[in-house]
């Protein structure tokens, strides 16, 4: 499954006779060369190279080899991005929260299906031991699914009727807030990846995602994942690349509606809100700890109010 | 909000206008004249200087300075006001943090909750004298401040009260904490209740307010302040300091303040949020409009008539939320545009303290200035100008009603927030016409939608990037009813369990 470079590991012998079988019909383990996988961007449902052409590489964290080159991803993609980011939102917005429910479900079924390649990546992205990993996996997997049984909840959670003092019904409802970008988190690879996209998709938002610059390949499978399960093309758009070079053209492009900078380091923080003050965008930042049981907030700072006015009569 | 509409079309029905201007042309008109119904000033006693309220006390300006309000019905200087300098930021920042540590965020939440009451009712029992105030400082019609803006400051302070002691059970934790010293800059087109809808939610979630009305409206501010005294707050809690933009830029940038309000024009808005942005100050922006209000060949007109007449004249215009630009379905729109001229020549336009006047005066000439050159620009970029036929006072800051038709998206009347009492008219023939045009715009404070089909109302409702829809009716408020923008109509919510959110560390 793994792609990792060099990739000298070979199966381990096994001598019961139905691994024999398979062994004699193909070709030797040791001697076969791995296909690895071309890591590039997911933009509007599709995996492009980035227009540059760029790429950068990228090395396991503990023993510094080399695990692939990258998608280094330009202004013009990120530009790109959130024009299918805003394709998306009408069509998005407006499903069912039944229906988004189901597909944040099926995303979780798709990784559970993947749990072992995820945990591969993240053990050499975040350089953790591989029963840790299968843990972090495991708990975005239950990420995904906590989130999933939110869409249909959060309307009654932060909204309601208003008792006015009239002759009205008066009621409100949250509503998305547009397109969102996200600067995921550096450190956490895929839990923290989740932590941060789930609550932007969750009630109809659409994103474009700066994944973690050093950890950029466990994102990537998540889009493979995301393109493959049933979330719509444009619904999460996954750049990968320098953050320093993405993140001002998002915090400062006018059709983008809001943004997270749980991913900017401190000291970039205050360039990034003076850009995104330009047209109001919302601007939310915490950092979490990921392994801890999640709260509403996210999903709630990527959320408008809407109160309705109507008069009461005969 | 009350029900300005209702009343104005009883009104309406009951006395048709004085006509005096040559300009009049509608055949209805009968001549009537109505009897001057002036509320008496008597009840407010106006000083002839004012001080900044730090700590509990009036103090001058350290800087000695001060500027004048004036009365932009008529242009008379009305008092000087003291001009908060940064050493005032100073001392009111450190007041408002003494008492946050000392007294008020100590105090149990029930205890504050019974300060709030005690304001509410003191503004419910001085509620006239506020009334004249306001409408002397503002310009606005005394029926305005004496039926919505003070009625429903009351009721702010009434409502925030009963959370102070609830804010466990309002949905934000088990244990919300306040956020500290808010700093709040309120503009000067409802100038006591922007202050109520500032400071009473900030109050009730245990913060202190340092409160900076606008530049031309200070008086009622002040008065409220000395409301806070006869309530007893405790020092510190409320401090108001008058003066002009440099003191609300001092204010929001002062690194005592943890919380910035603000209420006014996007493109300060966005200055704000500039300056606020890296320090982790939290932030809230209530900020500019250009409503659409839809109207569909099926609403009823009459009612119709009135909304639009209450979107966009109400408060002269000076509405954030103003339904200012009307969108007819194309079938209707001679009718509804007659009869909307038609209702505009008996709307009364005058002395702001007599009980029949519906328009009053534009707040200041600056105000005034920018109306003009709008309506000059829509006329010179081809649209078609209407003002309704009444004589303007000599004196003070007035311009009458003005309905655009012809106007196209592109015009700037179409989209620019003009803030007076100019409406521009629009066209559509579908509902997804109409709300794609509705959309067309970078604002989201507010829409209406008029049409006798259900379903078709929570379509629109549904479909509009607004705050607030009014289906049916335009320019109604309450305390529990949120109320803010999407878009650069700026973000947080006023009003409700959600205005609490913004003064909670949430």
């Amino acid at each position: 499954m793994s792609n990792k470079i060099p990739r000298g590991q070979s199966l381990p012998a096994n001598d019961s006779s139905v691994a024999a079988e398979r062994a004699s019909n193909e070709p030797s383990a040791a001697s076969r060369l791995g296909v690895r996988k071309t890591y590039k961007l997911y933009v509007g449902g599709a995996f492009p190279r980035s227009e540059s052409g760029r790429s950068y590489p990228v090395y396991a964290a503990k023993s510094g080899e080399l695990l692939a080159h990258a998608a280094l991803a330009s202004r013009k993609d990120a530009r790109d991005a959130v024009v299918a980011a805003r394709s998306a939102v009408g069509k998005w917005s407006s499903a069912t929260a039944y229906n988004r429910g189901q597909v944040l479900y099926r995303v979780a079924e798709m990784i559970e299906g993947r749990a072992g390649q995820f945990a591969e990546e993240i053990g050499d992205a975040e350089g953790m031991s591989a029963l840790e990993a299968r843990r972090i996996v495991a708990a975005a997997i239950d990420r995904w699914v906590w989130y999933a049984g939110w869409p249909d909840k959060v309307a009654q959670v932060a909204g309601g009727a208003n008792p006015v003092a009239g002759p009205y019904f008066n009621f409100s409802v949250p509503e998305a807030t547009g397109i969102v970008a996200v600067v995921a988190p550096a450190e956490s690879s895929l839990l923290g990846l989740t932590s941060v996209i789930a609550p932007v998709i969750a009630t109809g938002n659409t994103a474009v995602v700066v994944a973690s610059q050093d950890r950029p390949l466990p994102a990537i499978t998540l889009a493979e994942v995301l393109g493959t399960s049933d979330v719509p093309g444009g619904v999460v758009n996954i750049l990968t690349g320098h953050t320093a070079e993405l993140a001002p053209v998002l915090a400062g492009h006018f059709d983008v509606n809001a943004i997270d900078l749980t991913g900017v380091p401190a000291s970039g923080r205050a360039g990034l809100e003076r850009l995104a003050a330009s047209n109001v965008k919302r601007v939310f930042c915490a950092e979490d700890d990921w392994a801890a049981p999640p709260a509403p907030r996210r999903m709630l700072a990527f959320l408008e109010t809407k109160t309705v006015w109507h008069p009461i009569g005969i | 909000m009350g029900d300005g509409a209702e009343r104005g079309n009883a009104a309406a029905r009951r006395t048709p206008q004085r006509q005096r201007s040559a300009g009049a042309t509608l055949t209805t008109e009968r001549g009537w004249q109505y009897a001057l119904a002036p509320e008496s000033r008597e009840i407010v006693s106006i000083e002839p200087e004012y001080g900044l309220f730090v700590g509990g006390k009036f103090t001058a300006a350290e800087s000695g300075g001060t500027f004048e309000t004036v009365n932009p019905a008529t242009e008379e200087p009305l008092a000087r006001v003291a001009m908060a300098g940064v050493v005032d930021v100073d001392r009111a920042v450190a007041a408002a943090r003494t008492a946050f540590e000392q007294t008020w965020g100590p105090m149990p939440g029930a205890e504050r909750a019974k300060y709030l009451y005690r304001i509410a009712r003191i503004l419910q029992e001085r509620s006239r004298e506020f009334a004249v105030l306001e409408s002397i400082d503002n310009g606005k019609p005394i029926k305005e401040t004496r039926d919505v803006d003070i009625p429903l400051a009351a009721a702010h302070f009434f409502y925030y009260a009963g959370w102070a002691d609830k804010l466990e059970y309002a949905g934000f934790g088990s244990d919300p904490r306040p956020i500290g010293v808010a700093g709040q800059v309120i503009p000067w087109n409802f100038p006591l209740l922007m202050a109520a809808w500032k400071l009473a939610p900030a109050l009730a979630a245990g913060n202190t307010c340092v409160l900076k009305p606008a530049e031309t409206t200070p008086l009622t501010a002040l008065l409220l302040a000395e409301v806070c005294q006869q309530a007893e707050l405790p020092p510190g809690v409320v401090n108001v300091l008058t003066g002009a933009g440099e003191t609300g830029a001092a204010l929001v940038a002062h690194p005592g303040v943890d919380k910035v309000a603000f209420t006014g024009s996007t493109e300060v808005g966005i200055a704000i949020a500039e300056t606020v942005a890296g320090t982790g100050k939290k932030l809230t922006l209530e900020l500019g409009g250009k409503a659409a209000n839809v109207v569909f060949d099926d609403a009823p007109v009459e009612q119709a008539i009135e909304g639009i007449v209450n979107g966009i004249f109400f408060n002269q215009g000076h509405v954030c939320c103003a339904g200012s630009r009307l969108l007819v379905q194309e079938s209707v729109a001679d009718h509804v545009v007659d009869r909307l001229r038609r209702r505009l020549t008996t709307l009364r336009l005058g002395d702001p303290l007599d009980k029949n006047t519906d328009i009053g005066a534009i707040n200041s000439r600056q105000q005034l200035d920018k109306i003009t050159e709008l309506s000059a620009a829509g006329e010179a970029e081809g649209a078609h100008r209407w003002s309704a036929p009444c004589e303007l006072p000599k004196k003070g800051f007035w311009f009458a009603p003005t309905v655009f038709t012809g106007v196209s998206q592109s015009h700037r009347i179409a989209r620019e927030e003009i803030f007076g009492p100019v409406l521009s008219v629009l066209t559509f023939r579908t509902p997804e016409e109409a709300v794609t045009k509705a959309n067309n715009t970078p604002y989201g404070l507010s829409a209406g939608v008029w049409t006798e089909k259900g379903s078709r109302i929570l379509w629109m409702a549904q479909r509009m990037r607004a705050g607030v829809v009014w289906a049916n009716t335009y320019n109604r408020f309450d305390p529990a009813s949120p109320f803010g923008g999407y878009r650069e109509s700026g973000f947080g919510r006023e009003g409700g369990r959600h205005g609490l959110a913004a003064y909670l560390d949430v």
